[in-house]
């Protein structure tokens, strides 16, 4: 384990662009959380003076203001917060759920296996963003639901990865040698089973960060996620589109964030992975 | 082949039936109605519109009704557009949406499969990197990002193009929506097919195609391709989704009048016949797709067992 640790760091060391995309994205999130303490502007305060004024670093406004006059820099950097931390908690539920699942259906394996496997197929057959777009608006624009409906996106294929790697270990000599032992089932799933394909799975998750952030933007594009006066990304770049040909800073300032953000964590994701994988390189 | 098509086709439609039944169910449970106002309606007015529209009968009574006009292809009378049916709303906004997708879905096998074959044989190349390099951002942001952003560069600065807007027949107005929708399907398949080719540029077969001295070009193009082939058949259904949900938000950025704003208005608005009807197509557009993929998958390799 410690070995292939130290090949795996060895190999993302290798990788220029993935450290590089890694520090711009500690970088942003720095930003995110340090960033409003450095300016005065709170994010539903209306500056009725500076309306769709242009981005500038003499004024209070160092990203402008949008069409009501709210400062752009506080509203981009609350809505980064709440993108990267639905991004983060949402990843994390939808690993916990497809550990859980993938473990089971991977260790005890047979007909269980089977089923398991085939509600999987059923459900990602299923045009899921028409339903999760479709609950979300019938059932209130809640964000609990909202989370929800991402996680259950989201698992799928943390449990099909976790499945997988299961099947890899089950048949190995310290499982068969807890089984010798008289471990029960439960037990060997939480104490054998899940922390040794942990590792990978994890690196696998990282991708997931990215496409739920993704996910979310989209909602709340389409108005369907975080409401005003909150902001997320996704609701700033809806607004920024209606406004780009008279103050195109509204959408280029959230609209570029949004996008490095999601760049930088898929070339991390793909590093990873990467070098977790070395037949790939 | 036949057998194989007919016994898919008995597995579609009970899974179309369960949908159609679950969006059916969800929609009456939801709280608020179609005719919640902001002022409310005198009980009889609200009585009489609920009965125009068959709504005070029993909820299996209604459901009934909506199956049997269902599978008559009449989706029902819309609650908020007046004078329409749903049917005629889908029929007037469908072809643009179509069109959208099917322009968007040619240009993402059309450049994706090229481009995926280029950068295996350019392995560790300029090509490869840039390829890939262009993969990841194609990947990364999301259209509802990219369409702005092209249509500022394009049409605002450039003035090359239209930003927004639509004319019958006109494919000027169709040019940036369809890159914004084809390219996160479209890196996939590149990076898909450079993956595949590379296994496959490494088997025996393929050896021996070189051995016999066969040109680069058939090698590529009889023996390699349709074995590389396979992962992007296993990724159609998959993009065909892709390019739906994000003609969802392309269409409301460019103005273009299809069906996609009919979802979340339809919902918003507890227009319920709308919101299933949409529900229903996207669903049943789906199924179909799977349906020919697995077709394809058959044809492009023999050794999937038919009729399993």
């Amino acid at each position: 384990m410690n070995a292939r640790f130290h090949d795996f760091a060895h190999r993302l060391r290798a990788n220029p662009g993935a450290l590089f995309a890694l520090a711009i994205i500690v970088a942003l999130t720095a930003l995110t959380v340090f960033g409003p303490r450095i300016n005065p502007n709170g994010i539903e305060t209306l500056d009725w003076l500076h309306m769709a004024a242009a981005p500038s670093l003499q004024s209070a406004h160092w990203f402008g203001t949008d069409r009501l006059g709210r400062d752009l820099y506080a509203r981009t950097l609350e809505g980064a917060r709440v993108s990267l931390s639905i991004g983060l908690v949402a990843s994390a539920v939808s690993l916990l759920i497809g550990i859980g699942y993938g473990a089971v259906a991977g260790y005890v394996g047979g007909r269980t296996d089977h089923l398991m496997m085939r509600i999987i197929e059923i459900l990602s057959g299923l045009p899921l963003i028409f339903f999760v777009i479709f609950l979300t608006v019938i059932f209130g624009r809640n964000e609990s639901l909202l989370f929800f409906s991402i996680g259950a996106v989201g698992w799928l294929t943390m449990a099909r990865i976790v499945r997988g790697q299961t099947l890899s270990i089950r048949r190995r000599e310290f499982i068969e040698a807890a089984i010798a032992s008289g471990a029960g089932t439960g037990r060997i799933i939480f104490k054998h089973v899940i922390p040794n394909v942990i590792g990978p799975v994890i690196v696998y998750a990282t991708l997931t960060v990215p496409q739920i952030m993704m996910f979310e933007s989209f909602l709340s594009f389409l108005g369907l996620g975080i409401q005003e006066p909150r902001a997320s990304l996704g609701s700033l770049i809806a607004d920024g589109a209606g406004e780009m040909e008279a103050a195109p800073w509204i959408l280029l300032i959230p609209g570029g964030f949004l996008a490095a953000l999601l760049l930088c964590l898929n070339i991390v994701g793909d590093g990873l992975r990467d070098a977790l994988d070395a037949k790939e390189s | 082949m036949l057998r194989y098509f007919l016994m898919r086709l008995g597995s579609a439609i009970p899974t179309l039936f369960i949908i159609v039944t679950i969006a059916f169910f969800l929609t009456r449970a939801a709280p608020g109605g179609p005719f919640d106002q902001e002022q409310t309606l005198p009980p009889e007015i609200m009585a009489n519109l609920q009965a125009a529209y068959g709504l005070d009968q029993p909820i299996l009574v209604q459901y009934g009704h909506y199956l049997g006009a269902l599978l008559h292809g009449d989706f029902g009378p819309s609650f908020k557009y007046k004078d329409f049916t749903v049917t005629e709303l889908i029929g007037q906004g469908f072809p643009v949406t179509l069109q959208l997708g099917a322009i968007a879905l040619a240009l993402a096998l059309g450049a994706g499969i090229p481009a995926g074959t280029l950068a295996a044989l350019r392995r560790h190349a300029a090509a490869d990197y840039a390829t890939m390099s262009l993969a990841v951002v194609g990947i990364a942001i999301p259209s509802f990002v990219v369409l702005p952003f092209l249509g500022l560069l394009f049409g605002i600065y450039l003035h090359w193009l239209p930003v927004a807007g639509w004319e019958p027949g006109s494919l000027r107005h169709l040019v940036l929506p369809v890159i914004a929708l084809a390219l996160p399907p479209l890196s996939v398949i590149a990076r898909l097919v450079r993956a595949s080719m590379l296994e496959v540029l490494g088997s025996h077969f393929i050896r021996t195609a070189f051995a016999k001295g066969l040109p680069l070009r058939t090698v590529i193009l009889r023996h390699a391709l349709r074995p590389a082939l396979l992962p992007v058949a296993g990724y159609l259904a998959p993009a065909v989704a892709s390019i739906m949900t994000g003609s969802l938000v392309v269409e409301s950025i460019a103005g273009l009048p299809g069906i996609g704003r009919y979802l979340v208005q339809g919902a918003l608005n507890r227009d319920y016949t709308l919101v299933l009807g949409m529900v229903i197509l996207y669903s049943t557009l789906l199924i179909v797709m799977g349906l020919l993929v697995d077709l394809l998958y058959a044809w492009l390799d023999p050794r999937v067992a038919l009729g399993r």
